[in-house]
Formats: structure tokens, C-alpha cells, sequence
């Protein structure tokens, strides 16, 4: 009764599906991280993924541009459809994926490049030579990451010369420029002072209508402020999909309720 | 209840705690502060001796007579032989060394970092494979250098034909800092934080523009730091070039490195330097120390390692300068 319940709640139909996990299973070498997933990413929304420490859900935001195949004894079964191709197979280039779904790392890694050049070198891959189309789609990144009034002037300066948020939004302008299809967030905040944070979480309530997102966080206030839907993981299973709402107002697992309230994790 | 509980909150037994303890770390300053002034000291005098000794040639006849010494050619005479073929000699042979172990080393060194043990690569290379390669290459790193020279004998000097020549000479250093330069090479991009390669793969870049674009920029100054080492070890080694028969008494420079073909000389036009007999700095100044003429054996020899040393210093020189320089541009 109680699962038939949860079925109806997780409908999102009202959205459209951008991306979908289809019975995914992930494995480091023999240990089994994320055990039969299967969620709807919705188009132009906000998913926050939450759960304690060594849940899988930076292994699940991770499968999404493929970041695991940098590191060998890594294996998975099942499938990340976006927009219905699956994304995990062994014939579509990794390249291709992070092509189109871009990604924001917990710790700020700016290249150590110039502000110019930080934001340029996604464009440049993508073989956009021309100097006053660059300067064009650098300058409408910076603003859109909310970071051009704070740098237009010092454009040839080491992206490491900014401060910790600065170095995050300049992150986000980088991932921006490139029109990602989807943005993927790994903790954006946990490494930034509050009022940083607050900067971050502003720039993903604006970006939420023009791009879909996925964001991993640790923090659940972070994750009912700025996300429309919510899951809950715990030991590599999502024990609770929802919208945001719901998952804060009314859980339906006792072990969702323990997490939100504070009781582990 | 038999044993007597420490007083651990009386002040005088504190204090007489900590002034024991705090007696080892002085006995260390001791011997620290004199193994370090014993070191040094050998060196001072080394350096000094060389000093005084070679100053008589080097610096007895003021600035002409520096000039003489390093562009004159060897000479059955003291007062007026040279060390010009040996100069150029060391150019050309550490120019060819450059051009074979720069290249190489790298791309080993980048190899063995970013692509072997992966699982992706055209032909098996298991994670196996890349430790016993990595753990011969640090062997390789401590192979005495004779040994280097007995190989070149056979492979070079007589299998290849390449007799007494720049060309073997180079080779058989190449091959003495390759493991140098590997080495220091997988170091320096090893330093290179993995956010930075997730970064740049996230943004959609292919392996090797991530490696041309961002991690070879980035360890620049550890693997140019890498390289000239490698090649100021390589500029003051004899062993190995001694056992190939490098000649100790030359009185022509090889042809200019890539210049141009002269009508009716040469076999090899802009590489006849490569297949031209040579000497180096340090075989002139064994060659020297081995004269029973104190003038050759005492104040030539002297001058000579001088300029040796000189040489090799600067390089290092350079070495930690660049170090310094690229750690000012990059910063984790």
C-alpha cells in the first residue's frame, strides 16, 4: 500500500523527463555502491540529492558525465538515458556526454589560466576561434554566474586570484559558457564561507529555468531552498524520491524523517 | 597500590621534565649544526684548492689570458694549450644528448602517468606492467655510469659502427638521464592536483588536450628542472665516454652542429658533426691530471675543473631559478 503511494508522489509528468536512471547499478571493484537506481530528472528543474556520508550519491552525480572512467575497477549495469539515448554505452565517447552535461566539483578548480582564458577554453575546444565571439559568450557567462561586475577589469588576472566564491562562480561561468544541457553541482558550497554559499544558491535559484540541474549536497536547508525535487539515499539505494516539499513535509520512510530531522547522519 | 603514582601537576617536576626532554633536541642542533659544517667544509677546501691552483692560469695573466686559455687548442706546451675543443665538444655532445633524451624522456614519463594502466589503450598494458617498468626505471636512475659506457662500447661504438663519434657519445648519455628525466617528469605531473584534470575533462577535453593545454603548462618547472639536471649530470660525466675511447688529445672542433654541406668535405653534410671524433671537459681534465708536468697536472687541470664546475653550477643555477619562477605563476 505504502509503496504504491510512493509511486503516485514521484509521478512527475507534469515535468518533462530530461534525463532518466533505468535499474543502475554501480560497483567499485566488488563493493556494490548504488543498488538498482532508478529516477526522473526533470527538464529545467532543480534535483537535489541528499544522504550521509558513503550513501553513493557523488558516485551517482558522478555516473552522469562519466567521471568514473578516469579511474580504473570501476563496472555498472543498467542506464542513463538523456533525452532517451543512453548515455552509459560503450559506444557513446565520454567526451560526447561532458559535452553536454557539464559539471561544478565541490572544491573550486579553476584552471590556472587567466579569467579570460578559464571561461574561453570550453569555447575554444569546441573550436570557436573567433576573438570578438569569444569575448561575446565569456562576457554573457561571467553574467550569467554573476561574476562579470567583480572581474571586467582584471579579465587577464590568474582565476586564482579570486576568492574562494569568486573561484566557484567563475567554475559556473566556465560550465555556462559551453550551453550544458545539464549542470551538475558535487557539494558547490561545502568548501566556501557562508556568505559565498548564499552567493552560489542565488545563481542556482536563477539558472533553475534555463538549464536542468543536479545538485549533491550535505546540506538539507541548502537542499529544500533551492531544489523542486529531493532523494534520499542511503547505503547506494534511494530509499525516497519526491518533490522537494514532500520529502521535508511529509516523508513517507521513518528513515527519511530520522535524516531530515537530525538523527543521523 | 605498591607503585608510587608521577606527581603530574607539581611545577618543578614539569619543569625538570621538559628540560630533559628539551636536551635531545639540543644534542641534535649539535650534531646537526656539525655534520653540516664538516660537509661544507670539504667542499670550501675542494672549491679553494681548484681555486688557487687553476686562478694561476686563469687569472695570472688577467682577462687576455682567461681568454687564451678557453679558446686556445690543446698543446704539447702548458703555458698555451686550451680547452676550446673540449668546450665545444661538451656543446655538441650535451646539444645531441638534449635532442635524444628531452623528447624521450617526457614522452616516457608522460606515458607512464596519464595513459599506461588504464585499460583503454589499443595493445594490453596492465597496471603491472607500468610497476615493473617504473620500478626498473628507478633502478636504471642508480646504474653506475661505467656500466652505461660498457653498454655504448658494444651497441654503439662496434654493433652500429658509430665508433668514436658525438653520435655515440650522445646516445650513451641520452640513455644515462633517461631514467633522470622520466623520473622527474612523472614527479612533476604527479604534482599536478586531480581536481584540475577532472576540471578540464568535465569541460569536454580530450585526454591529450588536457595534457597539452593544462598538465604539461602546469609542470613546466618541476620537468625543466628535471631536464637540466639531468643534463648538467650528464655534462660532467667521463666514466662512460672514457669506455667508449673518446680521444683525449684533439687539436680540430667537430663541423658546426646543422651547418650547411661544404663542397667536397664531409659524408653527412649538416650532420657530419654527429660522426666527428670529439672531447669533452672532464676527459681534458683527466687527461691532464694524468701528465706528470705539474704545470698540466696541477695548474691546467685546476683551471679546467674551474671551468667545469662553473658550468655546472650555472645550469643548476637556471634550474632552481626556473623552479622558483613557475612555482610564482602556479599556485594549488
Amino acid at each position: 500500500m505504502e509503496q504504491t503511494n510512493i509511486m503516485e508522489r514521484t509521478t512527475i509528468a507534469r515535468d518533462k523527463v530530461k534525463a532518466e536512471v533505468v535499474n543502475f547499478n554501480f560497483y567499485y571493484g566488488n563493493f556494490h555502491a548504488l543498488k538498482n537506481i532508478n529516477m526522473t530528472i526533470a527538464e529545467k528543474k532543480v534535483t537535489a540529492l541528499i544522504g550521509p556520508s558513503g550513501c553513493g550519491k557523488s558516485t551517482l552525480l558522478r555516473a552522469f558525465n562519466r567521471m568514473h572512467e578516469l579511474y580504473p575497477g570501476t563496472r555498472h549495469e543498467g542506464q542513463i538515458l538523456l533525452e532517451g539515448q543512453d548515455i552509459m554505452a560503450k559506444d557513446v565517447d565520454p567526451i560526447e556526454v561532458r559535452m553536454r552535461i557539464g559539471m561544478v566539483f565541490q572544491k573550486p578548480n579553476p584552471f590556472p589560466k587567466s579569467i579570460y582564458e578559464n571561461i574561453a577554453y570550453g569555447l575554444r575546444i569546441r573550436g570557436i576561434k573567433n576573438k570578438s565571439t569569444l569575448d561575446e559568450l565569456v562576457e554573457k557567462a561571467l553574467r550569467g554566474a554573476a561574476l562579470w561586475d567583480e572581474v571586467k577589469d582584471r579579465l587577464d588576472k590568474p582565476g586564482f586570484s579570486l576568492s574562494g566564491g569568486q573561484q566557484q562562480r567563475l567554475c559556473i561561468a566556465r560550465t555556462l559558457a559551453t550551453s550544458p544541457e545539464i549542470i551538475l553541482f558535487d557539494e558547490p558550497t561545502s568548501a566556501l564561507d557562508p556568505i559565498a554559499t548564499n552567493s552560489i544558491e542565488e545563481l542556482i535559484q536563477e539558472l533553475r529555468n534555463q538549464v536542468t540541474i543536479i545538485i549533491v549536497t550535505h546540506n538539507m536547508q541548502q537542499a529544500s531552498r533551492v531544489s523542486d525535487y529531493t532523494a534520499f539515499m542511503y547505503l547506494g539505494e534511494i530509499v525516497e524520491f519526491d518533490k522537494t516539499n514532500f520529502i521535508f513535509g511529509s516523508p513517507t520512510q521513518q528513515r527519511t524523517k530520522d535524516y531530515i530531522s537530525g538523527q543521523f547522519g | 597500590m605498591t607503585n608510587e603514582m608521577p606527581d603530574l601537576v607539581d611545577i618543578q617536576v614539569i619543569r625538570r621534565g621538559i628540560k630533559s626532554r628539551k636536551r635531545m633536541d639540543n644534542i641534535f642542533i649539535g650534531v646537526g649544526l656539525g655534520s653540516l659544517a664538516f660537509s661544507l667544509g670539504v667542499l670550501l677546501v675542494l672549491i679553494g684548492k681548484l681555486l688557487v691552483e687553476g686562478g694561476k692560469r686563469l687569472f695570472g695573466q688577467g682577462i687576455a689570458g682567461l681568454w687564451n686559455f678557453l679558446t686556445s687548442v690543446p698543446d704539447s706546451n702548458p703555458e698555451v694549450a686550451g680547452i676550446k675543443i673540449a668546450i665545444i665538444g661538451s656543446f655538441c655532445v650535451i646539444l645531441l644528448t638534449a635532442i635524444i633524451a628531452v623528447p624521450l624522456g617526457i614522452g616516457a614519463g608522460i606515458f607512464l602517468e596519464e595513459y599506461a594502466g588504464r585499460g583503454d589503450l589499443p595493445i594490453p598494458f596492465p597496471k603491472w606492467m607500468s610497476n615493473i617498468i617504473e620500478i626498473n626505471i628507478s633502478n636504471l636512475a642508480g646504474v653506475p655510469s661505467i656500466i652505461y659506457g660498457l653498454l655504448a662500447m658494444g651497441l654503439f661504438k662496434y654493433q652500429l659502427r658509430l665508433g668514436e663519434t658525438i653520435a655515440t657519445a650522445g646516445l650513451t648519455l641520452a640513455l644515462l638521464i633517461l631514467p633522470i628525466i622520466i623520473v622527474t617528469t612523472r614527479e612533476a605531473i604527479k604534482a599536478v592536483p586531480q581536481a584540475l584534470r577532472e576540471g578540464v575533462y568535465a569541460i569536454g577535453a580530450s585526454r591529450w588536450q588536457m595534457i597539452w593545454d593544462h598538465i604539461l603548462p602546469a609542470s613546466a618547472g618541476g620537468i625543466l628542472t628535471g631536464l637540466i639536471v639531468g643534463l648538467s649530470r650528464a655534462i660532467g660525466e667521463a666514466a662512460p665516454l672514457v669506455t667508449i675511447g673518446a680521444l683525449t688529445f684533439i687539436t680540430f672542433p667537430p663541423p658546426f652542429p646543422f651547418s650547411p654541406k661544404l663542397v667536397g668535405e664531409g659524408l653527412h653534410g649538416p650532420f657530419d658533426w654527429l660522426f666527428s671524433p670529439f672531447t669533452v671537459m672532464p676527459i681534458q681534465v683527466f687527461d691532464w691530471v694524468s701528465r706528470p708536468r705539474p704545470e698540466f697536472s696541477v695548474v691546467n687541470a685546476g683551471a679546467a675543473a674551474v671551468v667545469l664546475v662553473v658550468m655546472t653550477l650555472s645550469m643548476n643555477a637556471l634550474a632552481i631559478y626556473l623552479r622558483i619562477y613557475f612555482r610564482k605563476r602556479v599556485k594549488w
